[in-house]
């Protein structure tokens, strides 16, 4: 199944809801919004996060492309790469 | 400085026979048990096949803590402590949520050991090269202050965060500590308790220690048996308490609920010398502590209506007895009241000081003595030195002004605490 950008935003407040204290902060979000300094999620629980995406969409992300995984724009390149989609 | 007056204004217990201080005191007025035979245990060949787990629901932690934290939570000890102390924070009036830190409230709590439940699935996914799937969270859950440090940020706590641990003395030595803080004029208002998670490999440990209850396994109900001619061996578990201790002027500033006077207490060691051992308290080390206990509390041993006991249901039950007797120079028909709450809810071990001393409170709240339970026939020993009418099988009412309330761990450290009620 092919996912376009925004299916995955969508598939991915899903995965962010929990650690999300301020859910309103997930009304507005788009592809530059940033986990840490917009969504105030824990830096700590940032490894958590992608443990779940990796759970969700049946991937594996290396530690590297993890990093990267800093704003939501950046989250859904790594998701789309590594199910083999072209962005 | 002349000691602040201390009193005890909040309490929370997640007890194997009840959560939340109403049912609680239902269940001790009853002499209702919380011990259930576990087939498992028989599976894996205890000799105990029964423990103690409170009726907890972890769903209900949302009704407590964030979706951010709750998310993630798998340690039992940590919610059942949280359960506890939030419970314990709420019954005591103090509102939940809080911008600033409360500056001037501070937290001891105690447990054991780390939840090797979690532990275990450390060792699962280190050992199949999949670490990298443990995630953030496995750190803060079995690192031994994990479930102050829970507390702390769900209260915003800012004074004083100590985690204590001094096994089956936790809970008391937790709360004393809480006592010595405020009384010195350090901290207003302290958060004191313990947890306890007795998991299926801790339960194992104990089991092969052979000092377990293992002649009850098909009448569950009836494994724990203290101060009973039939005592066999203790019966491990599972629960946490907590009581909000504070400065008595502010708590009457505000306006506060107060349960009763925590007057002093005291706690030491027999040195593992003199017949004492890592297992097994020195008689003189008991003595001292309780009669330290007395004098720091400044309260004649007269005064002491009921004795609040370890009375684990082992051989040390007589032990025991014989100490209070001595440390307190009572005997026969004028020895106190005694009861044991492991009777109905086994050996809660580090959670054993906290749960019980929320019973100790409420017997004084309320006055009356809860029932020893499965003691249709007392030790010989025992009643030779202390009068069986002293030790009710049902629930009593009583004057009780004053408690006196013990735990004796392993590594030979006691515990005595002395509440009264406030006047």
């Amino acid at each position: 199944m092919i996912m376009d950008r925004h299916a995955i935003l969508e598939e991915l407040k899903k995965v962010l809801g929990p650690y999300i204290k301020n859910k309103e902060l997930l009304q507005n979000i788009n592809e530059t919004t940033n986990l840490i300094a917009d969504l105030r999620v824990n830096s700590a629980n940032l490894v958590d996060i992608v443990i779940d995406a990796e759970a969700k969409y049946n991937i594996e992300i290396d530690v590297d492309s993890a990093e990267k995984m800093t704003t939501i724009g950046s989250c859904i390149d790594v998701i789309q790469e590594k199910l083999g989609q072209p962005s | 400085m002349k000691k602040r007056r201390v009193v005890v204004t909040g309490l929370g217990v997640v007890a194997p026979n009840a959560i939340g201080v109403p049912d609680f005191l239902e269940a001790i007025r009853m002499g209702k048990s919380g011990l259930k035979y576990v087939p498992d245990f028989e599976r894996l060949k205890y000799l105990c096949h029964v423990t103690g787990r409170p009726p907890f629901e972890w769903e209900s932690l949302r009704e407590i803590i964030p979706e951010v934290t709750f998310h993630g939570l798998r340690g039992m000890g940590i919610g059942f402590g949280l359960r506890a102390a939030v419970d314990a924070w709420q019954d005591a009036g103090l509102p939940l949520e809080t911008e600033t830190p409360r500056w001037d409230t501070g937290i001891v709590f105690g447990n054991s050991t780390a939840d090797s439940a979690l532990m275990q699935n450390v060792m699962r996914r280190v050992d199949a090269l999949e670490v990298k799937k443990l995630g953030s969270r496995v750190v803060e859950e079995t690192m031994n202050s994990g479930v102050t440090a829970y507390i702390t940020g769900r209260l915003g706590l800012a004074g004083k965060i100590v985690t204590n641990s001094a096994a089956c003395a936790t809970g008391s030595q937790a709360i004393l500590m809480g006592y010595e803080y405020i009384s010195s004029g350090l901290a207003d208002r302290m958060v004191t308790g313990s947890t306890e998670f007795v998991d299926t490999y801790i339960f194992g440990a104990f089991d092969a220690m052979r000092v377990l209850s293992r002649r009850f396994n098909q009448e569950p109900e009836k494994a724990s048996r203290p101060m009973s001619r039939t005592a066999g061996g203790f019966v491990p578990s599972s629960g946490a308490g907590a009581l909000i201790l504070e400065d008595m002027d502010t708590a009457l500033q505000r306006g506060a609920r107060i349960y009763a006077e925590l007057k002093g207490g005291a706690t030491n060691s027999g040195g593992q010398r003199g017949g004492g051992s890592m297992t097994a308290p020195n008689a003189e080390g008991v003595v001292r502590c309780i009669r330290e206990a007395l004098r720091i509390s400044e309260t004649g041993p007269e005064t002491i209506d009921l004795v609040a006991g370890h009375l684990t249901a082992t051989l040390g039950d007589l032990a025991e007895i014989q100490n209070w007797s001595l440390a307190l120079d009572r005997k026969d028909a004028d020895f106190p009241w005694v009861n044991s709450l492991k009777g109905m809810i086994g050996h809660c071990l580090s959670a054993a000081g906290s749960i019980e001393s929320v019973a100790a409170v409420l017997q004084i709240a309320h006055q009356f003595v809860h029932p020893n339970v499965n003691l249709e026939e007392p030790n010989p020993e025992i009643v030779k030195r202390i009068d069986a009418s002293r030790i009710p099988t049902a629930s009593t009412p009583a004057v009780i002004n004053t408690v006196a309330k013990a735990n004796f761990g392993f590594g030979d450290v006691n515990t005595c605490l002395i509440f009264a009620k406030w006047k």
